[in-house]
């Protein structure tokens, strides 16, 4: 499980806890997050996320 | 050709290239800053400690490696001295600078309030990562910190000292926490849960004077009363830098006037992000400059785009108690409702023919604004969840 960081605004993404709240259930890898999925706090498309792991 | 010049390194700078570099590899790009350059994401300053970082550990991507990852000529530490709007070139602490277009990315600079006192010159502001760098400094074995200005921003940075073990003390001449964004009962809500963490809140009243204490300052606010501190933040706002536009002969007004295409009044010059006032509006926040790089490097690269903002909240990043807010105009016609309210308030702002049109969620209500950004629009039916109150802002 891993850590991901949106470097637009900072979000955190963590892979052990997903995002319920946006219909993205814990333990859900990046590579399976849909690729229409944008960040929550910036708006970055995921095919456009460059994200580093923290 | 001459290349599109670019002016700044923030958020709005770099992605305006990071976008226009998605739709063209090739077009010259030269990017002037008076700053190092390196990339870092302004809106984790007032969450770093928080974070474990320090300023430089903030730094995302160093600038020399964002000129070869997109592909741009990077001109650092150079100051902007005007612009030649005629001459189409852009004068520079480096040289002289001709553009085919020009991007002012320019951000804004933090107001100052007037404070009297032999100790006026400590407050300290943070707008960019040289700030914090500084601060970070100064706050080593400070405990008392006190901020002047109890906004987002001001929150913002009260949740994170005071979970690091601060003790702090907000200032605000306000009624209410982020009373801009946020009618009263939202922003009450942050009362507790940041005093739970120590917070000493202080509305209506503002500093008056700084004076050099025995150790520290000594604050007097304008009711009279006095606040010992270690170290002072000021945190009232920002204001769009304008100057160099305004010289050039641009049209300005609170920011530098473009129109939905980020056009500024002269057709080869085009301005988004803190500096700028888009069809009237100043929207210094992340999502707006997102969607306004994305139009305008689709115009920059030959497709002309006008910038369509969708709904974009605003998130505080209060850990202590969460908030996501869809503000409404100062002017709107409407009122606040109350729609749920246990462990924070979910608050929707419904029009004269009972439609959503913004809203504020805090606490656990927070994480719903993807929900409330989709009802948008709709009406709502009374009483959904809970009392219904009308709560006139």
């Amino acid at each position: 499980m891993k850590v991901w960081q949106c470097v637009v605004c900072g979000f955190i993404y963590d892979e052990t806890k997903g995002m319920p709240e946006e219909g993205i259930k814990a333990g859900t890898k990046w590579a399976d997050i849909p690729e229409n999925w944008a960040c929550p706090d910036c708006g970055v498309a995921k095919a456009d996320f460059e994200m580093i792991e923290v | 050709m001459d290349p599109i010049v670019v002016i700044g390194s923030g958020l709005a700078a770099y992605s305006v290239i990071r976008e226009l570099r998605k739709l063209d590899r090739d077009l010259p790009l030269t990017l002037v800053t008076r700053d190092s350059g390196d990339y870092y994401s302004k809106p984790m300053l007032s969450n770093a400690l928080a974070q474990g970082k320090d300023a430089a550990g903030l730094v995302l991507t160093p600038a020399a490696e964002m000129a070869a990852q997109l592909h741009f000529t990077l001109c650092s530490q150079c100051e902007v001295s005007a612009i030649d709007a005629l001459g189409k070139r852009v004068l520079t602490s480096q040289g002289e600078l001709p553009y085919s277009s020009l991007v002012l990315a320019l951000g804004a600079d933090p107001i100052r309030i007037p404070v009297q006192g032999d100790a006026a010159d400590a407050v300290l502001s943070v707008n960019d990562i040289a700030d914090y760098a500084r601060f970070r400094e100064l706050l080593v074995s400070k405990a008392r910190i006190a901020i002047m200005g109890g906004g987002l921003i001001g929150c913002e940075f009260a949740n994170d000292l005071a979970s690091a073990g601060h003790a702090v003390s907000v200032i605000d001449p306000g009624p209410w926490p982020i009373a801009s964004l946020m009618p009263e009962q939202a922003g009450r809500q942050l009362l507790a849960p940041l005093a739970a963490l120590g917070v000493d809140w202080r509305f209506g009243t503002s500093v008056s004077r700084v004076d050099h204490a025995a150790s520290g300052y000594l604050l007097t606010l304008a009711d009279g009363s006095q606040l010992p501190a270690d170290l002072v933040l000021s945190a009232v706002g920002l204001r769009p830098r304008i100057t160099l536009a305004q010289a050039a002969g641009l049209a300005v007004n609170r920011g530098i006037k473009v129109d939905a295409y980020l056009r500024s009044s002269d057709p080869a010059i085009f301005a988004l992000g803190d500096c700028a006032e888009i069809d009237g509006k100043v929207q210094p926040f992340v999502l707006p400059i997102m969607h306004a790089a994305r139009a305008l490097a689709k115009t920059l690269a030959g497709e002309e785009t006008p910038v369509v903002f969708p709904a974009m909240p605003v998130v505080v990043k209060t850990p202590a108690h969460p908030v996501a807010v869809l503000p409404v105009a100062r002017d709107a016609v409407g009122s606040w409702q109350l729609r749920a309210n246990s462990d924070g308030v979910k608050m929707a702002f419904l029009d004269a023919e009972r439609c959503m049109t913004g809203f504020v969620l805090t606490g656990r209500y927070a994480a719903e604004r993807s929900e409330m950004s989709k009802q948008l629009g709709l009406p709502l039916p009374a009483g959904a969840e809970g009392p219904l109150h009308g709560a006139k802002v």
